[in-house]
């Protein structure tokens, strides 16, 4: 779960629908368990998507498509809204994501993501068109995801944007820390703050 | 600038990292049994004790049956989930509500009747609704379970810093609109994901007038505008209804916090990032008829032709309308509707029972309509008793279950079956939401109570007549 980050081109999978949210990320008679066996929940991303009623496999769904793989997620805007479940986020790492590009991510998700070191990469509204549309031509481009640097790139058509990340973060993706452990450093001043206020 | 939100939150920085997010205090975290394993499993993984046990309160809600609960569940899966948070409260040395014990119910109900969540308080849990606990006056938001280990081992939270936005309604409310309908309405104008990034204070005359039973149902939607979360300054309102209440401040103890309080308020020159107003006298009864909660319409009005702006995506409209087999520009008054479901911790306090029973007082159930009536606590179930709603609600053909979460979103028995119409009081009615294939109208209690007695989608002020 703690990959450390650094450059990562791969090819898309692309899910051109807005709104997706956590329910249809993973449905809820799917949160009962009570570890976090990622492969659990990564084999029953989108499941509702990518099943129909009798248990096949429904060929419509994108994941389903063999045209159509690798590493980084492409979605609509609003992605991850409703539940807070940060099963969700599980069920994008189980799956194999690393990294997923939308124009809006819902917040409560998007820490979710970032707490289980999936990088959500927000990209402007003409940037997500262009991609969805070099992705429809050619399932095999490729997207790079600079986070030293703080790039996305469309290899494509050569468009590239700068995204944002604040530089704790960063440094917690790249060098595979999380925020409990700096926390837990810090007690010595959550103390000092329950002192004077409480 | 100068907002309630920044006098709250500012108050609550421990520290502000570098080029990073703040390290802010939680006063209270509330814990469920979905949310909460991993947090727990990580904490022993780690080695951690809990830094503050005694701010956290744990109870089962969402898989808890809304029947024989004096049974063990018989689900095993959800039986384990259950019994794995009541184990777990105990070895880290927390406050657990069981099922069956008085204190039970969903969380978001529990925390503001029992005077455990207080204005001027930081609130977070593993739980989207979580901004429920706004209606308090407290800074109340969702986290995900990395952020409840995070509370757990720390009573802190790392969080960006959201922006602020005030949302004033003003006006009086016509007859048979809630605040439930005042809540679906803004959802539509704003959108889904129109709040996303900021925190909301709610204000204006119809939100002062608001019950504190209506408030809880308006901030537990904020979420659902894709708001961290969504409050409102403490008033008498309030102080009234947290007054005597088991966990609030006694004796000298309040008289000094009812001080404090009414100093919670945005100052005269608050500066918000985005301001809205909105009239009361535009908000009808409301329903929706799409895949998200901001896909609503007034409840004699038409479904739009298209609310895309985006050519490219406008798949998102047509799955949304193909899922729940209604068509663009149809009109939903008159639809056989198959189910109904009062509860949630939108809907299932004391005034929702009040609000449905006013409508079926008299009346009888529809025949082909089952109706699910769940309050959210054994606090409301008494309640419901001593002032004989249950009698009301009985001689019109309606049972009241056991409380949880429900039909809301089925983790437990409570699931509509595939293809069937269900008019709700919850918030949420994604696809499969209320079960797999489940088709959700949300709405008012008192436009379910309305669709319970008729049969179909009813505008409930024709019942007033």
């Amino acid at each position: 779960m703690k990959q450390k980050f650094d450059i990562i081109t791969s090819t898309c999978v692309p899910l051109p629908l807005e709104n997706v949210d956590t329910d249809q990320i993973i449905p809820a008679r799917f949160l009962k368990a009570t570890t976090r066996e990622e492969k659990f929940f990564g084999d029953n991303l989108f499941r509702d998507w990518r099943y129909n009623a009798d248990g096949t496999l429904n060929k419509d769904f994108v994941l389903n498509n063999p045209e159509f793989s690798g590493c980084i997620l492409v979605a609509g805007k609003n992605f991850g809204s409703g539940s807070s479940r940060e099963h969700a986020a599980w069920a994008i790492a189980g799956y194999g994501f690393r990294v997923v590009i939308s124009s809006f991510f819902a917040d409560i998700h998007k820490n979710n993501e970032l707490n289980n070191f999936v990088l959500p990469v927000v990209v402007s509204e003409a940037f997500l068109a262009e991609l969805f549309d070099s992705i429809a031509k050619n399932p095999k481009m490729e997207v790079e995801v600079d986070l030293p640097n703080q790039t996305v790139t469309n290899k494509a058509t050569g468009s590239s944007e700068h995204f944002d990340i604040n530089g704790y973060k960063k440094h917690c993706l790249m060098q595979g820390l999380d925020d409990i452990d700096f926390l837990v450093q810090n007690k010595q001043k959550t103390e000092l703050w329950e002192q004077a206020n409480k | 600038m100068n907002t309630l939100f920044d006098k709250i939150w500012d108050k609550h920085v421990v520290q502000q990292v570098e080029d990073g997010p703040t390290q802010l205090y939680i006063d209270r975290l509330y814990c469920h049994e979905v949310t909460s394993p991993q947090a727990f499993d990580g904490m022993r993984a780690r080695g951690l004790k809990c830094f503050r046990p005694q701010q956290i309160y744990c109870m089962p809600d969402h898989n808890t049956p809304t029947h024989d609960q004096d049974k063990p569940i018989e689900d095993p899966v959800s039986k384990k989930q259950v019994d794995t948070l009541a184990k777990n409260a105990a070895e880290f040395g927390l406050t657990h509500y069981g099922m069956m014990s008085k204190d039970n119910g969903i969380i978001h109900v529990v925390g503001p009747e029992k005077g455990l969540s207080l204005p001027g308080m930081t609130i977070v849990c593993g739980d989207s609704h979580t901004s429920t606990h706004g209606a308090m006056g407290a800074v109340a938001f969702g986290i995900g379970t990395s952020e409840v280990e995070m509370v757990m081992a720390s009573q802190c939270i790392l969080q960006q810093k959201p922006k602020s936005m005030r949302i004033t309604v003003n006006g009086q409310l016509g007859k048979g609109v809630t605040a439930k309908d005042v809540a679906l309405y803004l959802m539509a104008q704003i959108t889904t994901s129109g709040a996303t990034g900021y925190f909301i204070e709610y204000a204006g005359s119809t939100v002062e007038a608001l019950s504190m039973e209506g408030r809880l149902t308006l901030c537990n939607l904020s979420i659902e505008m894709g708001a961290r979360g969504g409050f409102i300054a403490p008033d008498e309102t309030t102080f009234e209804y947290l007054k005597g209440r088991e966990f609030a401040p006694k004796g000298e103890e309040w008289d000094k916090a009812v001080a404090y309080w009414k100093t919670l308020k945005s100052g005269d020159d608050a500066v918000f990032d985005k301001e809205l107003t909105f009239d009361a006298a535009d908000i009808e009864p409301r329903i929706t008829y799409g895949t998200n909660p901001g896909m609503g319409i007034g409840i004699n009005d038409a479904i739009p032709e298209s609310t895309q702006k985006e050519p490219s995506l406008l798949c998102t409209f047509e799955k949304a309308l193909n899922y729940m087999q209604f068509k663009a520009g149809q009109k939903l008054l008159g639809t056989k509707v198959d189910y109904v479901f009062l509860g949630a911790c939108t809907n299932g306090r004391i005034e929702d029972f009040r609000a449905f029973a006013s409508i079926v007082k008299g009346r009888k159930k529809a025949d082909d309509v089952v109706a699910w009536l769940v309050p959210g606590s054994w606090a409301v179930d008494k309640q419901i008793r001593e002032e004989g709603l249950d009698k009301v609600l009985a001689e019109a053909g309606f049972e009241i279950r056991q409380p949880g979460c429900s039909a809301c979103l089925a983790m437990n028995d409570d699931k509509i079956p595939a293809g069937k119409l269900s008019v709700s009081t919850s918030n949420r009615n994604f696809e499969g939401r209320q079960g797999p294939g489940a088709r959700t109208i949300l709405a008012s209690p008192l436009t379910a109570a309305a669709a319970a007695i008729t049969g179909v989608i009813t505008d409930p002020r024709e019942l007033y007549k």
